[in-house]
């Protein structure tokens, strides 16, 4: 079926630079960074540098999920890292207090973030607040909410399976990268299966014409929003799960930056429209690499995100035609003067 | 001079140079290519006997070549003077050069009376400004470069005869003055009226050029479709006359599909009435400004009436948005196609199956054998000029991209279909095709509301004619009373 294979074609081609950018960091690593590809299985379960970044990578990617559709409307969510920072603290109290069994404290937690979402995507379609300064409101009032929730402590818990969120494995993997595989699916099915996906890139990339061609704006928006919720929440619920603690103030931190800057890598446009969720999954791990690579070549963490600016500005250059088509402009004159 | 396939094109000072052609014939990229947009892949440009060589349009610009677009690229919210003046403001001559805005202003005066605007406050918003008016102020500002060339892309689109008439004289002074001016327009009358030589493309090539006098209306049209010309089918005049003026619909009546009572909104409708029945083609004309476009979002629920009663199939009925009108089988293809119609960055397929995924839901997807059943069929049926089903929209020519639109509400199967400006910025080969598949869809039953400013058209497709003035309904004419002179008539009469 020749459409079809257009269709597949047209889904792939966003795909190419971030695999190339990640294949590229991955040949350095082979050649600079001694150790890098040793994995070693031990007590039913991988261990390795790349095992560390598939288990850290996926909390972003996680959040960069939701994010993607949040992006795609056309808008942001500033507010992942604070809405993960309440579910991390619900999560923990609730559990350390004895109040919920851990299964009744992560349903809670992420229920707290799916009203994030909602409140968030309220405030952007009914009060038409522009998405920035919306979700602006929440990632400063969340964490004060966060720490009223732990009344400014550190929460800590002992809960060997709710530890096991964010520390045990599945099929000798982190459980993280289980989990996103499983979130991955959930979105990726709801997005392509359901008219989600084209009613998102359709009111993401013009407005007023998909209000007038019938799409129901606001609430394909409250969903992208509810859904970025609820996953930052369940980034948190794994972060608060891996350091067997909640720390309203620093849980969190600067996750919703890192989302956002996974989706652009992955190839989704900041305005809106078309996305890439497979793209989104790539910038995530992309940018965890990058963090590691770094750190192995004893870069001082102080001073990693310069370097770690520099990449991604490249990488994001080398995404935009109009700068391919200058370059190339370019050495075609040097080519033939 | 060669542009796109081998194209040669020349300008003389002092003439005016209309470029016609279908849509997707090369005119914009022709002048994409004179004004610096595109590099050339061939050929060379001279000005004055030179050779020269844009790398951007402010190189163009710079060498005398000012261009007006048919998207009128100002800045809705800073003021006319501001507008025209931007980028090139006069400043005081000492560090750090504040801008002299009363020399601003004053040159802004200067460039709007060239054009006989001269009772326009420079101080007022450009937002606030009619289309018309604006369209009036991009080439105030192009004037202001002092140019050697002027190019305008259709810049008659959005005026009215007044409009036009006071546009012609202003270009006819302007060639008096020596300017050379290239005039992009599908109006055939334009082209008579002003043109002084014609330059007809079709799919890139060049198909000749000629003295505009030389030139009737047939020889154009046929050299511009590459065929001859088969007209249009004539809509069968049927039944009772209403009198002119007569101002009331009939109301109520059972059999009507859609019955319209006073319906208005506060600062863009008065009072309008009107009936439409199935399987009817009753058409809505008058002025720019006069309120056909307003009635058309009313009823879609685009706008929100805040007076009068909409009945459905004889069953009072409110939309609060679009999804409701679409629900009670209304279809609306808006008049700014650009920023209301497509939704540029996704395919064809996507954009023709977007309002009929719309009414079905969230839970019911059509399977991708479904949509590219639907989309593929339309692409053959209307004739769409595409690769294929998975080009984005925005690839495609303004005609394509209209048939296109039709597309997505043919295939919800509306009861009611509403065309605001069908055929504008089209050219002749697609308005025909659109005004026959228009007549092809009232023999199935469909209801359509026809709203354009070529009265020619509307006369041509439609059995009844609502006519507006002033955001009110003023007269119906039915029957053998259609006619371009009945219909001017009504909307020149005054109030008695």
């Amino acid at each position: 079926m020749p459409e079809r294979t257009r269709a597949i074609q047209n889904a792939l081609r966003p795909l190419l630079w971030p695999v190339v950018a990640l294949g590229l960091l991955l040949i350095f690593n082979a050649v600079c960074t001694a150790g890098f590809f040793t994995i070693e299985l031990r007590d039913g379960r991988f261990y390795g540098v790349l095992v560390d970044i598939l288990n850290h990578g996926s909390r972003v990617a996680i959040v960069a999920l939701g994010m993607t559709l949040v992006i795609a409307t056309g808008g942001v969510d500033l507010s992942a890292g604070a809405a993960a920072a309440i579910a991390g603290a619900i999560t923990a109290s609730l559990v350390a207090q004895g109040h919920a069994p851990w299964p009744l404290a992560i349903v809670a937690a992420l229920a707290a973030g799916l009203l994030c979402g909602v409140w968030n995507g309220v405030l952007v379609t009914v009060l038409r607040l522009q998405p920035i300064v919306a979700t602006l409101i929440l990632m400063v009032a969340g964490r004060g909410i966060a720490q009223l929730i732990t009344d400014g402590l550190i929460i800590t818990f002992q809960s060997p399976p709710l530890a096991a969120v964010g520390n045990g494995s599945f099929l000798a993997l982190p459980m993280p990268l289980a989990l996103l595989v499983g979130v991955g699916a959930i979105v990726a099915l709801g997005a392509h299966r359901t008219p989600l996906g084209l009613f998102i890139a359709s009111v993401g990339d013009n407005e007023v014409a998909s209000r007038l061609a019938g799409v129901p704006d606001r609430a394909v928006r409250i969903i992208a929003y509810a859904a970025c919720g609820v996953l930052a929440a369940l980034a948190g619920v794994i972060e608060c799960s891996y350091i067997k603690a909640a720390d309203a103030n620093n849980a969190g931190n600067l996750l919703e930056l890192d989302a956002i800057l996974a989706v652009v890598i992955g190839g989704t446009a900041l305005r809106g429209g078309r996305f890439s969720l497979a793209g989104t999954v790539l910038g995530a791990f992309f940018m965890q690499t990058l963090t590691t690579t770094l750190y192995m070549q004893n870069v001082s963490a102080e001073i990693a995100p310069a370097p770690k600016a520099a990449v991604v500005v490249i990488v994001c250059l080398l995404q935009s035609p109009s700068f391919r088509h200058r370059c190339a402009a370019l050495f075609a004159r040097r080519g033939s003067p | 001079m060669l542009a796109l396939g081998g194209v040669d094109f020349s300008l003389r000072a002092g003439e005016i140079h209309a470029l016609m052609g279908e849509n997707g014939a090369g005119k914009s990229t022709l002048i994409k290519c004179l004004t610096g947009v595109h590099a050339p892949a061939g050929g060379d440009i001279h000005l004055a006997g030179a050779p020269v060589r844009f790398g951007s349009p402010r190189d163009a610009e710079r060498a005398g070549i000012s261009t007006v677009y048919q998207e009128i690229g100002l800045i809705p919210h800073l003021s006319i003077a501001e507008n025209i003046c931007l980028g090139r403001e006069p400043v005081h001559r000492f560090w750090p050069h504040p801008i002299r805005w009363s020399a601003v202003r004053a040159r802004a005066r200067d460039a709007l009376a060239r054009l006989g605007l001269s009772g326009l406050d420079v101080r007022r918003e450009l937002a606030s400004c009619s289309i018309a008016v604006q369209q009036l102020i991009a080439i105030a500002r192009a004037l202001d470069m002092s140019p050697r060339v002027l190019i305008l892309d259709e810049p008659t689109s959005s005026l009215d005869r007044d409009e036009c008439a006071r546009l012609f004289d202003v270009l006819k002074r302007l060639r008096g003055q020596g300017l050379g001016i290239i005039f992009i327009t599908h109006a055939l009358e334009q082209v008579e009226q002003v043109a002084d030589r014609v330059t007809v493309l079709r799919d890139g090539k060049l198909v000749g050029v000629h003295d505009a006098i030389a030139l009737s209306r047939a020889m154009l049209v046929s050299l511009m479709v590459g065929r001859a010309f088969d007209h249009v089918p004539v809509a069968a005049g049927s039944s009772g006359a209403e009198g002119v003026g007569s101002g009331g619909a009939k109301s109520g009546s059972e059999d009507a599909l859609l019955s319209a009572r006073g319906i208005g909104r506060r600062g863009s409708l008065e009072h309008v009435d009107f009936t439409i029945a199935p399987g009817e083609a009753v058409g809505l004309a008058g002025l720019l400004g006069s309120g056909r476009t307003e009635t058309a979002r009313l009823l879609f629920g685009a706008d929100v009436m805040d007076r009068g009663e909409l009945r459905v199939r004889g069953r009072a009925a409110r939309f609060a948005a679009p999804h409701d009108a679409i629900a009670h089988g209304i279809a609306l293809t808006p008049e700014n196609r650009k920023a209301e119609g497509i939704i540029p960055s996704l395919s064809v397929r996507e954009n023709i199956i977007l309002a009929l995924q719309a009414r079905s839901g969230f839970s019911k997807r059509l399977s991708r054998a479904a949509q590219n059943a639907l989309a593929c069929g339309f692409i053959t049926s209307l004739g769409i000029k595409v690769g294929n089903a998975e080009t984005p929209i925005a690839h495609l020519s303004g005609g394509n991209q209209q048939k296109a639109l039709l597309a997505r509400w043919l295939a919800t199967e509306p009861a009611l279909l509403i065309l605001d400006e069908p055929t504008r910025g089209i050219d002749v080969a697609s308005k025909a095709e659109i005004l026959r598949a228009i007549h092809d869809m009232r023999s199935k039953g469909m209801a359509i509301l026809f709203i354009s400013s070529e009265l020619e058209e509307v006369v041509r497709a439609c059995t009844r004619v609502v006519v507006l003035r002033d955001r009110r309904s003023v007269a119906q004419l039915s029957g053998v009373q259609v006619t371009e002179q009945n219909v001017l008539n009504a909307v020149a009469q005054h109030h008695a």
